[in-house]
């Protein structure tokens, strides 16, 4: 039903679009920082780290406008909750930005030594984390708690790759000390890709919440 | 959390029309209970219900239970004189009566049969310090009430309600007329005179609601639709038709 205030349903769209548009970036800026250990690119790494500073912005436009609907429109119910988790996926987003930073800075840090082995896993991992964020945002535009969910199925995929990944890396490390400093960018950046998809479960459980008004936050998934 | 007033199916017709339809609620004792819905939802009918001030209408026809302490108020054996005693009624516009402030304040135990000067001055002296005016008034208790601020007179008309030993009070869009200021005085007044008093508030001001009451109660044409904790009415209500009223997207 339309809001009395119609500005108000404006002003509720251009968050949504705000929110949209930042986690659009920060699935953008996965793909390049993956992209460029992959290649080996530094060039490509540091252009992540410059457009991190864009997710920044876009959070601080998140927050300023929640702040002014907030105060100037005294939300309720859904809008509240809407509201207040649009704060929340924004907080979210830019530590998802930081983490591809991270990527592009581990990138940096191996310039062109050889990789210890294939990049196999990890871009598998890209892959499901941008998958995640996308099913996140999907949730986030339609309320849709059905597709939230499914971010918990990726999250555990996600976590058993970064296992495997681990599991190889340390073996690696453990026949051949001199691979050490060339492996754990590896191991750290399949730390980066398995903390952003938590981001995305966070994402998922404040969908929930806008939705059904129920906390699963800390309370096992349901 | 015990109940001070127990309503159950209740229904009121003013001639053909029904005003209000099948009404259940329970209202609990010493908290704030607030009644919102759009104009014309009967949350003022209902509050009227309480002290059987809709007994005033000319065709008006009451069924179902009203129960203040288990005693039946709709009964037509009920003492309305000792009913307005013991649920004291507050309205938009404070409405002190041409006299002092002292002869406001002591108005009702006048007319009831009480005027030793002793007892007057006591009751004067502790409803004004309940409604926080005694302080500043305490040396013009013989000036004219009329010429006090609105706030002032509000709670004035409060303290009047309060000398006659309420149990509880009824306010009916008790802060339409005062400017935001007083209004959360007499909201902050409210929170201290529910240690002592049930208080039911109807008001138009969602914030208000929101603000200054424990229990918000939401009707619409008549019916309740839904009563709970405020907290839980304004960030997470069970029914739609509530979601759509206190979010603006009504009608």
């Amino acid at each position: 039903m339309i809001h009395q205030n119609s500005l108000f349903d404006t002003e509720l769209g251009e968050l949504k679009e705000t929110v949209l548009k930042m986690g659009i970036l920060v699935q953008s800026l996965i793909q390049k920082s993956v992209d460029s250990l992959k290649n080996q690119d530094p060039k490509l790494a540091q252009n992540v780290i410059d457009d991190d500073k864009k997710v920044d912005q876009l959070e601080l436009d998140i927050d300023e406008k929640c702040i002014n609907l907030i105060a100037l429109r005294e939300p309720k119910a859904t809008d509240l909750r809407f509201i207040t988790m649009a704060m929340r996926i924004g907080t979210d987003l830019e530590r998802i930005g930081d983490l591809a930073e991270d990527i592009a800075e581990r990138t940096i840090e191996l310039g062109n030594q050889p990789l210890v082995k294939p990049l196999i896993d990890l871009p598998k991992m890209a892959q499901l984390a941008q998958e995640a964020i996308a099913l996140a945002l999907d949730a986030f535009v339609t309320l849709n708690v059905e597709k939230a969910r499914l971010i918990w199925a990726k999250e555990k995929e996600m976590d058993q790759l970064r296992d495997k990944v681990q599991e190889e890396l340390e073996e690696i490390m453990a026949k051949d000390a001199s691979t050490v400093k060339r492996a754990l960018p590896l191991l750290l950046t399949a730390r980066h890709l398995e903390r952003i998809c938590d981001h995305a479960t966070n994402i998922a459980e404040d969908i929930i919440y806008v939705v059904e008004a129920r906390v699963v936050k800390h309370q096992g998934k349901s | 959390m015990s109940e001070k007033i127990e309503i159950k199916k209740l229904n009121l017709f003013y001639g053909d029309f029904h005003a209000l339809i099948d009404v259940n609620l329970g209202i609990p004792e010493k908290r704030v209970t607030s009644i919102i819905g759009p104009s014309g939802c009967g949350k003022s009918t209902l509050l009227r219900c309480l002290n059987r001030m809709n007994d005033l209408v000319e065709g008006v026809r009451v069924t179902g239970s009203i129960k203040i302490d288990n005693i039946e108020v709709c009964s037509p054996n009920t003492d309305l004189i000792s009913l307005r005693q013991k649920v004291g009624m507050v309205f938009q516009r404070p409405n002190p009566f041409p006299l002092s402030i002292f002869e406001n304040v002591v108005y009702g135990l006048r007319i009831s049969g009480t005027n030793k000067r002793s007892v007057l001055e006591e009751v004067a002296e502790k409803s004004l310090s309940e409604v926080l005016l005694f302080d500043d008034l305490k040396d013009k208790l013989s000036d004219p009430a009329l010429g006090l601020t609105l706030e002032q007179q509000q709670k004035l008309c409060i303290a009047r309600v309060i000398a006659m030993r309420p149990e509880v009070i009824l306010l009916d869009e008790p802060c339409s007329t005062l400017d935001p200021i007083a209004t959360l005085k007499i909201e902050d007044l409210m929170q201290i005179l529910k240690k002592d008093y049930s208080l039911v508030i109807v008001t138009h001001n969602m914030q208000q609601a929101a603000r200054a009451s424990d229990t918000t109660c939401y009707m619409l044409l008549g019916e309740m639709i839904e009563c709970g904790e405020t907290k839980d009415i304004f960030t997470a209500p069970k029914d739609k038709r509530t979601e759509d009223y206190i979010s603006g997207r009504f009608g």
